[in-house]
């Protein structure tokens, strides 16, 4: 029998916990063979493959029906450490499962072409930071949510003090100052006042908070929420993101433009959805005021990402932006717009990921970061710029790439609930997008160079980085593009989060 | 065989808890040399530990146990009562211990001068015996009494960490005097309700005093006396001065030892005053709980954690996080409802294994470097990188994060919190645990982001250390996920203090029949 085979008729409990014990293999193998670089690289680089397989497995046999949940640990009496595969979840595991195996081929060309130290801290961190990812996508109620999503705190702290100097320090004490501290005073405070209200925590679709909360308390406990889930990085807690960017770049590609950052407004929508209800959210209009303040922060971010000319801290904005998007959809509470959130997680997901790597790729052969600088460089990396400008088309949601899709649903569920202001707002951002991203592109190939200092012109200075950095972009770049015929699949997959919601 | 040693432990574990540290201790005086004294003290330790497991797992159903001294029937006779609540409270003790006593053997090769290592062994069993007996009896005046027992030979516990920094003595001293404050205002308090009850057995005081009038004078005095009193000994704020110093100069084996247990002894029996003697539809006392401890308690939660940011000596920055924990333990109290106790009791527990490992882990680091202070920990974590994970964990558990037993007793706490509708409390309990954060960040960076002295070779500390630091450490993760076993015994002995089972007639006799 294959592996696939055995993968095919294996239970369902069994899969969820493999889908999390691989990352704790890969996390372990790489503290175990620290010392031997290419066992260690492509020990992990075949566990990437191996969990990307059993969440396509799941998520297969989920669409055909079966059901998946795991009770695991009793925690206290009356609350276990469970898990359950649900749509918004299984999408998020195979964003972050696919992604990783990029992001990995993409990190040993990094961290050996930029000759990083402490690689095995390094990618032991990772992998357990994706441990952490998967325990998010699949938690079956808010306890084993908060469990892993603090989990994902503490095991990326190391990454963004990976180079233990100054900046890294001041990083890392402000990622985790924001990232802690929120979680604890605001997201625990509003899950146990949750729980001593319900009596449960298990995400039940339509929500469970109806009724048993005076709906005048529901919009200051969605605010514990909002605010707590200091990963989606609404505006005031977001300066945890544009810090984190001192981590190498693999680091910013997958954990701060996808795991993290997504782990962050899956969980917003997974309250939204499966704690409040759409219903029960449209009803009493609990989130309106947090339409307003995703709408600010979506706006604030885009100038803030106009003004940076450090295109890592430029590209942090930018996700800051994005990630409100998703916030917005939440908040706006029709079904519609809450598929369109779930389908941007996927959309932005691919399209931020390439131009981190991108970015990244620039700073290995060039060690570059601020965009000032990149004048003329896209004749001397072709494939690099080329990939960044089809990211950034699709990040500004122009067709064919998929970025297009996610915000014509998120335009119409604004449509539909006749927010003029807010439909005016996504498109004023999409003008803003266009404005900060285009130019890196822009100059890349168009602008002339600056008068060389060392003689010469890039073309004869400069090649395109290591295959193993500019690959894994180039086929994210090419995902944007083929994902735009997909979506269809993917919206049907998600249609059951809001089975019972109006429109 | 097995069967008849468990059946005879079920009749006589209250007692041999006790006995058997007891009679170890003069022994330990009279062994040949320190390995033959280490193995008597250790063998009784595990001793206790067993029966103390034995215990819990008895009257984790609410059972309460009642053992006749002598076989003279209470009230007159001295009685040992366990419930759920002590049982908790004698097993922290006798786990601490048993974990503990390996590392003492290698870390006072170093602190304290070797001809005194057996007199060493000889008073830490007494101050076990003096906890243990605390826990276990049903006495007013053998509480004083084992109360004092553990006092006196800590004091001299202390004073032996002279041998290294000669500011031992002068925190011996302070702990001495104030600690013998203490106890005499206990026994004073104890003296009024004797005058008053004309009993001692806590179990039968608790019956008469409620039927004495709430309005008796003498009975508020005495109340009065005795929370203060076990207020010097648990360190309640502002009565904390003796404990920084203590816990800083003691030998370090020593310092983990009352973090996790001496102070928790007191609470309890503070506990056992306010809900089993004074019981809790006595005004005064729901007057005093709400309106002065419950205040200190919020107060020593942010006060004492935030003097605990600025330390430079990293065993009293770890002491005054101790005082910021107390009241937490003490806050679940004043709540005066079962989760709340509930939330005490785990966060007894909690905070035992974390406050231990943390001690021992510094420990190990003292051991190698020769000293407490920041400097000494500065990039520890590349030469000594297991003792440094450990002090990461114990520090994510002292600020509750999840997968790690500090969660699940403060989940406890804000949950009480919330159910007795006070969230500025919740509220409290959320921001003091930021304070948290930034002690235990300052530990982590100093750890790991700053280099290590020139020339320093990787050293890991040695085994025996290393040991029963892990087991501590994987006891905190384990608790951290698994804590349903915790929570019901504690919830047990919430109850079991809430509702008087601990008073009412029904418990089980044990022991020799009564005469």
């Amino acid at each position: 029998m294959n592996p696939w085979d055995i993968l095919q008729t294996a239970s369902a409990g069994d899969l969820i916990l493999l889908s999390m014990l691989l990352p704790l293999a890969a996390t372990l193998g790489n503290l175990v063979f620290r010392s031997m670089p290419n066992l260690r690289d492509g020990l992990t680089f075949i566990f990437t493959i191996a969990i990307f397989a059993v969440v396509t497995v799941i998520a297969m046999r989920f669409a055909s029906g079966e059901s998946f949940a795991l009770d695991l640990i009793v925690f206290q009496p009356g609350l276990t450490i469970a898990f359950q595969v649900e749509p918004l979840g299984a999408v998020f595991a195979l964003v972050a499962s696919s992604l990783w195996i990029l992001t990995h081929i993409y990190g040993i060309g990094y961290m050996r072409g930029n000759n990083e130290t402490k690689h095995a801290r390094f990618f032991a961190c990772f992998a357990f930071a994706i441990f952490a990812t998967m325990g998010i996508a699949f938690a079956a109620n808010l306890l084993t949510l908060f469990i892993f999503y603090e989990l994902l705190t503490v095991s990326t702290y190391p990454l963004v003090a990976h180079k233990e100097n100054d900046a890294a320090r001041r990083g890392g004490r402000t990622y985790l100052g924001i990232l802690m501290g929120t979680s604890i005073v605001f997201l625990l405070t509003g899950i146990i006042w949750t729980y001593a209200a319900t009596g449960t925590l298990d995400f039940v679709e339509g929500g469970f908070l109806a009724g048993k909360v005076s709906d005048n308390l529901l919009p200051f406990i969605l605010a514990l929420f909002a605010f707590g889930i200091g990963k989606a990085a609404l505006m005031p807690f977001h300066r945890w993101l544009p810090a984190a960017m001192v981590a190498p770049t693999p680091v910013s590609a997958l954990l701060h433009a996808v795991a993290v950052v997504k782990a962050g407004v899956f969980s917003m929508l997974k309250v939204g959805v499966y704690v409040f209800g759409i219903d029960t959210l449209s009803s009493t209009g609990a989130s309106v005021w947090l339409t307003w303040v995703a709408a600010f922060s979506i706006l604030a971010a885009s100038i803030v990402a106009l003004r940076q000319d450090n295109l890592k801290k430029m590209l942090a904005y930018s996700t800051v932006g994005q990630l409100s998007y998703i916030t917005l959809a939440m908040a706006m509470a029709n079904s519609t717009a809450a598929l369109g959130g779930g389908l941007h997680i996927v959309t932005h997901a691919v399209g931020k990921i390439t131009l981190f790597m991108c970015a990244g790729a620039i700073y290995v052969a060039t060690h570059k970061t601020e965009i000032s600088d990149m004048r003329g460089l896209g004749r001397a990396m072709p494939i690099t710029f080329i990939a960044f400008g089809i990211g950034s088309l699709s990040i500004i949601g122009l067709p064919p790439l998929v970025g297009s899709w996610s915000k014509w649903m998120l335009l119409v569920g604004a449509a539909q609930t006749d927010q003029l202001i807010l439909m005016g707002v996504l498109m004023l951002s999409s003008l803003l997008s266009v404005a900060y991203l285009l130019p890196v592109f822009a100059r890349g190939f168009f602008t002339p160079e600056a008068q060389a200092l060392h003689g010469g012109s890039w073309r004869e200075r400069i090649s395109e980085a290591p295959l193993f950095c500019w690959l894994p972009p180039a086929i994210t770049a090419i995902g944007c593009f083929v994902l735009f015929f997909y979506t269809g699949e993917i919206v049907a997959f998600l249609t059951p989060i809001v089975g019972g919601a109006n429109g | 065989m097995i069967e008849a040693i468990t059946t005879f432990t079920a009749q006589h574990g209250p007692l041999l808890a006790i006995a058997v540290p007891l009679i170890a201790s003069p022994l330990a005086i009279l062994m040949v040399n320190r390995v033959a004294a280490f193995i008597v003290t250790w063998l009784s330790a595990v001793t206790s530990f067993g029966l103390a497991a034995q215990m819990v797992t008895i009257t984790a159903d609410g059972t309460v146990l009642s053992y006749a001294i002598g076989g003279w029937a209470p009230p007159i006779g001295i009685e040992y009562r366990v419930d759920a609540a002590n049982a908790l409270v004698v097993l922290i003790v006798s786990m601490m211990a048993t974990v503990l006593l390996p590392y003492m053997r290698t870390s006072i090769e170093q602190e304290v001068a070797e001809r005194q290592h057996t007199l060493f062994y000889a008073c830490f069993l007494l101050c076990f015996t003096g906890l243990m007996g605390v826990a276990v009896t049903g006495d007013a005046f053998n509480v004083f009494v084992f109360l004092e027992i553990s006092s006196l030979s800590t004091y001299a516990l202390v004073a032996m960490g002279a041998a290294k920094d000669k500011r031992a003595l002068s925190a011996a001293y302070d702990y001495l005097v104030l600690g013998t404050l203490g106890a005499t205002f206990f026994v004073i308090g104890l003296g009024m309700i004797y005058m008053v009850t004309g009993t001692l057995n806590l179990a039968d005081l608790g019956r008469r005093l409620a039927e004495v009038d709430a309005e008796n004078r003498t009975v508020r005095t005495a109340y009065g006396f005795i929370v203060v009193g076990l207020g010097l000994k648990i360190a309640m704020y502002p009565m904390h001065r003796w404990l920084p110093g203590a816990y800083t100069f003691a030998p370090t084996t020593i310092s983990a030892f009352l973090a996790s247990t001496a102070t928790k002894v007191a609470i309890y029996v503070l506990a056992r005053f306010v809900f089993s003697v004074f019981q809790i539809d006595y005004p005064f006392e729901r007057d005093t709980l709400q309106f002065v401890v419950l205040p200190l308690a919020l107060l020593a939660m942010f006060t004492a954690s935030f003097v605990a940011v600025f330390q430079q000596n990293v065993k009293r920055l770890l002491a005054y996080s101790s005082l910021g924990q107390i009241g937490y333990m003490l806050l679940g109290l004043t709540l005066l409802t079962a989760t709340g106790l509930t939330a005490t009791f785990t966060h007894l527990f909690a905070h035992a294994l974390t406050k231990g490992a943390l001690f021992l882990a510094v420990g190990a680091i003292i051991y190698r470097t020769g000293g407490p202070m920041m400097h000494n920990l500065a990039g520890q974590a590349r030469l000594m990188p297991w003792t440094s994970a450990a002090i990461v964990v114990g520090g994510l558990s002292l600020i509750g994060i999840p997968g790690t037993v500090g969660f699940v007793s403060k989940w406890v706490l804000i949950q009480a919190a919330f159910e007795a509708d006070l969230w500025p409390i919740a509220a409290a309990i959320v921001a003091s645990s930021l304070i948290a954060v930034v002690y235990v960040w300052r530990l982590v960076e100093v750890l790991y982001l700053q280099p290590a002295r020139e020339g320093a070779a990787k050293r890991e500390a040695p085994l025996t250390m290393l040991i029963p630091i892990w087991v501590l450490v994987v006891a905190i993760v384990w608790t951290g996920f698994d804590a349903d076993g915790l929570v019901s015994v504690a919830r047990t002995a919430g109850e079991s203090l809430l509702d008087g089972g601990f008073v009412a007639d029904g418990a089980r006799i044990i022991g020799v029949p009564g005469r």
